[in-house]
C-alpha cells in the first residue's frame, strides 16, 4: 500500500525553490536575532556616548587671568594678622570679595561687560587660598588665574552655539566679544576642575561639586552594609542549614522572595512612615537612608547566600559531622568559609544596586539642597543618584555637563564594584 | 558619655573577658599531668574558645541591650523631663512648638547655634544639659553593673566540665532565628504602614471615588480662605498611565528585542561572541534608573517631540508617554532576555534534537518547538518584567510628566502611580492631609498589584520548570 506514495524528488525545481525559501527564512530569522542584540548594544553605546560627550567637560573649568592688587587696607588684614594666633579667623573675615570685585571690574570695564559676567561668584576663594599659602602676597600686585562665570565657562568649552539669535542663547553678543578678546590675549585657559571633585552642591554650576554627594553615598552605604550583611548572612544560614520545614519557615521564605520583587519606592514609603514619622529619626540623614536601603538589599544577600551555601557539597558537611563537629561548627568552620566568595559577590552586587537607587531616598527627604560635605550619620546629606536627579532639574545650562559628569562618577563607582564582584567570582569560585 | 562610646567600651570589655576566660579554660586543659591522651581530652568539656565566648556574651549582651534601648527612647525621656522642669507658662503648647523648642535647645547644646531665639529655650539649655548628663551617667553605671555581674556570673561557671559549647551554640541559634525575623518584620511593616495610612486616607475620600474616579487633581486648599480645589482623587488616569507606559509601550519595545536577543544568544551565537554579548546586556541591566531617566528626559523626549511635530501631530508634549515607555523598555530588555534565556535552555535537548533530526531548520525548530515548549516560562518572565516596569520610578518621574490625562495618544503626557507618589511626598505638606495620605493609598495599590503579579508569575514559572524535570 505504501508503494502508491511517490517519493519526494528533492532535486525538482519546486522542491529546490522550497528549500531555498526555507533557508532564506532561516537567514532572516537569524539576522533578526542579531539585529535585536545590535539594537540593544547600540542603545547602550548611544547612552554611554551621550553621557560621556556631554559630561567630560564637567571635569574641566575655564579660568581667566586677572591682575589682582592684594591691598592690605582693602583686605582689612596684614601679614602679621595672618601669621598671628588668630590667623585663620583673620583670613576668613578679610575682604577678598572686595579685592576680587575691584580686579574684575577693572578688567570688565576695559572689555565693556560687567564684572559678574567674567568671574565666578566664588572666584575670591582662589585669592584666599593663594594668600593662605603665601602671606607675602599681601601688598603686591600679581596675575592670578581665577574661575570664570558660568557663561564664560560655556564659551571656553565651546558649548555655546554662536550662530543662533542672541535672544535664544544664554550668552549675549557683548560677552562673546569680550571672551574673544580675552582669548586673543591668551588670558583664558582650561584646567582640571578641582572644585567639582572636592565640593558639595551649589546654586551656580561652576561652583557645584560632587564630593558632598559621593561622601553621602559612602556614609549611607556603610550603614547599609553594616546592617544587611550580617543579618542577611545569618538569615541565609538559618534558612539553608537549620530551618525545619514548617509554616514559619515558609512564611520567612515567602516574605523574602516577595521583598526581592517589591518596587523600591515602597521601601521609601516604609522608611517615611516608620523611621521618620514613627521613630522620629532626622530627615535627609544617611542613617535613615542606610536603614531603608538595608531593608531593600537584604533579600538580595539572603538569596545569594543561600545559593552559595547550596553549592557547597553535602559530603563536606557529612565529613565534618563524622569527625565530631557540632551542627554549628559544621556551618561556621566549613560551609561558611567555602560559601563566602559567593556571598561576597552577591553582597557587592546588592550594594551596587543600593548605590544606584534613587526613589526610596527621595521619599525620606535626601533630596535636600546640601552645600556642605556631610560630616556624620545624622547630618543632612544627599547621595550620588539623587544629586544627579536634582541637577537634571536645574535650568542653568552649565548643569547639563555637571549632571553627565556626576553620572560618569556614579558609573565609575558601579564599574569598580561590579569588577570586584567578577574578580572575586573568578578567583575564588570552586566547582565541585 | 554618648551611646557610641559606651558601646565601644562594652565591646572592649567583651574582648577582654573573652581573652581572660579563654586563658583560664586553656589553663584547665593544660595544667594537670595526664595519664593518657583520652584523659586529657575528657578533662575539659568545651574547647577554651567556647568558654571565652560564653563569658564575653554574658558580659556584653545584657548591657548592650540596655544601651541600645536607651539610645532609642533616651532622647524622648530627657526632652520630657526638661519640659516638665520648666515653669508652666513657658512650656511649649502645641506639638509643633515643642519640636521647634527642642530643636533650638539641642542646637545650642551641640554648639551649632550660638544662642536660642526663644528666651525660655535659652533657659532650658542648662536644665537639658544637666538632665542629659545625669541620665547618661545613670545608664553608663547600670551598663557597667550589668556587664560586671553578667561577666562575673559566667566567669564563676568556667570549670573544666562546664558545658560552654552547647550554651554558646544555643545563643548563636537564637541570633540566627532573630535575624531571619527581620524580613518578616519588614514585610509586615510595609503592609501595616501602607494599610494604616490608607485607612486614614479612605476616611476622607471614599475608596469608590479613588478606584473608579477619572479626575485626579490632589491640590487641596491649605488655608480655609484659599480659593482652590478641594482636591479630586480619582486615580483611574494614574492607573491607565502606569499600564500604558509600563505594560504596553515598554513591553512593545522589550518583548521582541529581549526575546530575539535570548534566541540569538542561546541558539545561534558562538561561545566567543556570547561571552561578549551577554555582559553587554548585563551592563544595560546595571545602569541606574536615574541615568535612564536623565537620558529619557534630555535626549529621547525632545527627539520624540520633534518626530511627532514632523509627522503633523500638533499637540505633542515634550513629556510624552512614548519617550518614557521606550526608555523603560530598553531598561527591561536584559530582564526579559535573561528570563527567556532560562526558559529556552530548560527545554529538554531531546525535543530540539528531534526536530533538527527531522530536517527542520534551526529557525523552524525555534518557532515550532522551542518557543511553544518554553512559552509558560517566557510568559511568566514577561509578567515579572511588567511588575518591575510598573514599579519603576525614576524614568517616569523625570520623563513622563505629571498631567493626569486619560489618553491613548503616545505623544501626549500621562502620569503614573510612582511619579505621583514622588510628587505628593516631596512637597512641603503637613503629614496628615488627604494629599499626602493619598500617596500611601497609591503605594498600597502598587504593592498589591506587583505582589499579585509576582506570585502568579512565579507560580507559572515554577510549574513550567517542574513539567520538564
Amino acid at each position: 500500500m505504501s508503494s502508491a506514495r511517490i517519493q519526494t524528488d528533492w532535486a525538482s525545481p519546486v522542491m529546490q525553490a522550497r528549500v531555498r525559501r526555507r533557508y532564506a527564512k532561516e537567514r532572516r530569522f537569524r539576522f533578526l536575532g542579531l539585529a535585536a542584540l545590535a539594537l540593544a548594544g547600540s542603545f547602550l553605546f548611544f547612552l554611554l556616548g551621550t553621557i560621556f560627550s556631554d559630561g567630560y567637560t564637567g571635569f574641566l573649568r575655564t579660568e581667566v587671568k586677572l591682575s589682582v592688587e592684594y591691598d592690605a587696607f582693602e583686605l582689612g588684614i596684614d601679614r602679621s594678622a595672618i601669621e598671628g594666633a588668630g590667623g585663620e579667623n583673620a583670613l576668613n573675615t578679610a575682604n577678598f570679595q572686595g579685592v576680587m570685585m575691584a580686579a574684575a571690574t577693572a578688567r570688565a570695564q576695559s572689555l565693556g561687560v560687567a564684572a559678574k559676567d567674567i568671574v565666578s561668584d566664588g572666584a575670591w576663594l582662589a585669592l584666599r587660598e593663594a594668600v593662605r599659602e603665601n602671606p607675602d602676597l599681601i601688598g603686591s600686585r600679581v596675575d592670578v588665574w581665577v574661575p570664570t562665570s558660568g557663561d564664560f565657562d560655556l564659551l571656553g568649552k565651546g558649548l555655546v552655539e554662536r550662530d543662533v539669535p542672541e535672544a535664544n542663547r544664554p550668552v549675549s553678543d557683548a560677552e562673546i566679544a569680550a571672551f574673544d578678546r580675552l582669548k586673543a590675549e591668551d588670558a583664558v585657559r582650561t584646567t582640571l576642575n578641582t572644585t567639582f571633585l572636592s565640593m558639595a552642591d551649589s546654586t551656580s554650576p561652576e561652583l557645584a561639586g560632587i564630593w558632598g554627594a559621593a561622601k553621602g553615598s559612602l556614609l549611607t552605604l556603610a550603614v547599609t552594609l553594616l546592617l544587611c550583611f550580617p543579618i542577611g548572612v545569618m538569615t541565609a544560614i538559618y534558612l539553608e542549614e537549620y530551618a525545619p520545614k514548617n509554616r514559619f519557615t515558609d512564611l520567612i521564605e515567602v516574605s523574602i522572595n516577595n521583598l526581592a520583587a517589591v518596587p523600591s519606592i515602597i521601601f521609601g514609603l516604609l522608611g517615611l512612615a516608620v523611621f521618620l514619622n514613627f521613630f522620629g529619626m532626622p530627615r535627609s540623614a544617611p542613617i535613615v537612608g542606610g536603614l531603608t536601603l538595608a531593608l531593600m538589599t537584604l533579600p538580595v544577600i539572603v538569596i545569594a547566600g543561600r545559593i552559595a551555601m547550596k553549592s557547597v557539597p553535602p559530603s563536606i558537611r557529612d565529613a565534618a559531622l563524622g569527625v565530631g563537629a557540632s551542627q554549628i561548627q559544621v556551618v561556621f568552620h566549613h560551609v561558611l568559609p567555602l560559601a563566602l566568595p559567593g556571598i561576597l559577590t552577591g553582597t557587592i552586587i546588592g550594594m551596587a544596586r543600593a548605590l544606584g537607587e534613587t526613589a526610596p531616598l527621595l521619599m525620606i527627604g535626601m533630596r535636600a539642597f546640601v552645600t556642605d560635605v556631610p560630616g556624620g550619620l545624622t547630618t543632612p546629606a544627599t547621595v550620588l543618584p539623587v544629586q544627579i536627579f536634582l541637577w537634571s532639574d536645574e535650568v542653568a545650562r552649565g548643569f547639563v555637563e555637571k549632571t553627565s559628569a556626576a553620572i560618569m562618577v556614579l558609573l565609575v563607582f558601579l564599574m569598580l564594584m561590579n569588577g570586584l564582584a567578577i574578580y572575586l567570582r573568578n578567583k575564588f569560585e570552586k566547582r565541585w | 558619655m554618648s551611646a557610641a562610646a559606651l558601646i565601644f567600651a562594652l565591646l572592649g570589655l567583651a574582648v577582654a573577658a573573652f581573652l581572660v576566660a579563654r586563658a583560664r579554660a586553656a589553663a584547665f586543659a593544660g595544667r594537670r599531668v595526664f595519664a593518657s591522651a583520652a584523659d586529657r581530652i575528657s578533662s575539659i568539656h568545651s574547647r577554651p574558645a567556647y568558654h571565652g565566648w560564653y563569658v564575653a556574651l554574658w558580659a556584653l549582651v545584657p548591657a548592650l541591650i540596655l544601651v541600645l534601648g536607651w539610645s532609642l527612647v533616651g532622647e524622648g525621656i530627657v526632652a520630657d523631663r526638661t519640659i516638665a522642669s520648666l515653669p508652666a507658662e513657658s512650656r511649649p503648647q502645641t506639638a509643633l512648638d515643642r519640636q521647634a523648642f527642642l530643636a533650638e535647645v539641642r542646637g545650642v547644646v551641640s554648639g551649632q547655634l550660638a544662642g536660642a531665639f526663644n528666651p525660655s529655650a535659652d533657659a532650658a539649655v542648662p536644665v537639658y544639659r544637666s538632665i542629659k548628663t545625669q541620665w547618661s551617667l545613670v545608664i553608663a553605671g547600670l551598663a557597667a553593673l550589668l556587664a560586671a555581674s553578667g561577666g562575673g556570673f559566667a566567669w564563676l561557671r568556667v570549670r573544666p566540665h562546664f558545658r560552654a559549647r552547647p550554651r554558646v551554640e544555643r545563643f548563636v541559634m537564637v541570633v540566627l532565628v532573630l535575624s531571619s525575623l527581620v524580613s518578616i518584620l519588614t514585610t509586615f511593616g510595609i503592609v501595616l504602614s501602607l494599610i494604616y495610612e490608607s485607612i486614614e486616607f479612605f476616611r476622607r475620600v471614599s475608596p469608590f471615588e479613588f478606584l473608579f474616579g477619572t479626575n485626579w487633581s490632589p491640590q487641596t486648599a491649605i488655608r480655609a480662605d484659599q480659593v482652590g480645589s478641594t482636591g479630586a482623587f480619582g486615580a483611574v488616569p494614574l492607573f491607565w498611565g502606569t499600564i500604558f507606559i509600563g505594560a504596553i509601550i515598554a513591553m512593545i519595545v522589550a518583548i521582541p528585542l529581549g526575546l530575539m536577543s535570548a534566541i540569538y544568544l542561546t541558539q545561534y551565537a558562538k561561545p566567543r561572541s556570547r561571552r561578549i554579548m551577554k555582559p553587554m546586556l548585563e551592563v544595560l541591566a546595571g545602569v541606574p534608573t536615574v541615568v535612564y531617566g536623565y537620558f529619557a528626559a534630555l535626549t529621547v523626549a525632545p527627539a520624540v517631540r520633534d518626530f511627532a511635530l514632523s509627522i503633523g501631530i500638533s499637540n505633542a508634549s515634550s513629556e510624552s508617554a512614548l519617550a518614557a515607555g521606550v526608555v523603560m523598555g530598553i531598561m527591561i530588555i536584559p530582564f526579559v532576555s535573561s528570563m527567556a534565556d532560562d526558559s529556552i535552555t530548560a527545554v529538554p535537548a531531546a525535543m530540539r534534537d528531534g526536530s533538527l533530526a527531522m530536517g527542520a531548520t534551526t529557525s523552524e525548530t525555534i518557532k515550532r518547538v522551542l518557543i511553544p515548549a518554553a512559552l509558560p516560562g517566557i510568559v511568566g518572565g514577561v509578567l515579572l518584567a511588567v511588575s518591575r516596569a510598573i514599579g519603576e520610578t525614576m524614568i517616569v518621574v523625570m520623563a513622563a510628566g505629571l498631567a493626569a490625562n486619560l489618553t491613548a495618544n503616545p505623544f501626549q503626557s500621562v502620569t503614573t502611580v510612582t511619579a505621583q507618589i514622588v510628587q505628593l511626598l516631596t512637597g512641603d505638606q503637613e503629614f496628615d492631609s488627604a494629599k499626602t495620605l493619598s500617596a500611601f493609598a497609591l503605594g498600597l495599590v502598587l504593592f498589591a498589584v506587583t505582589l499579585c503579579l509576582n506570585i502568579y508569575a512565579l507560580s507559572v514559572v515554577k510549574r513550567y520548570r517542574e513539567a520538564y524535570e
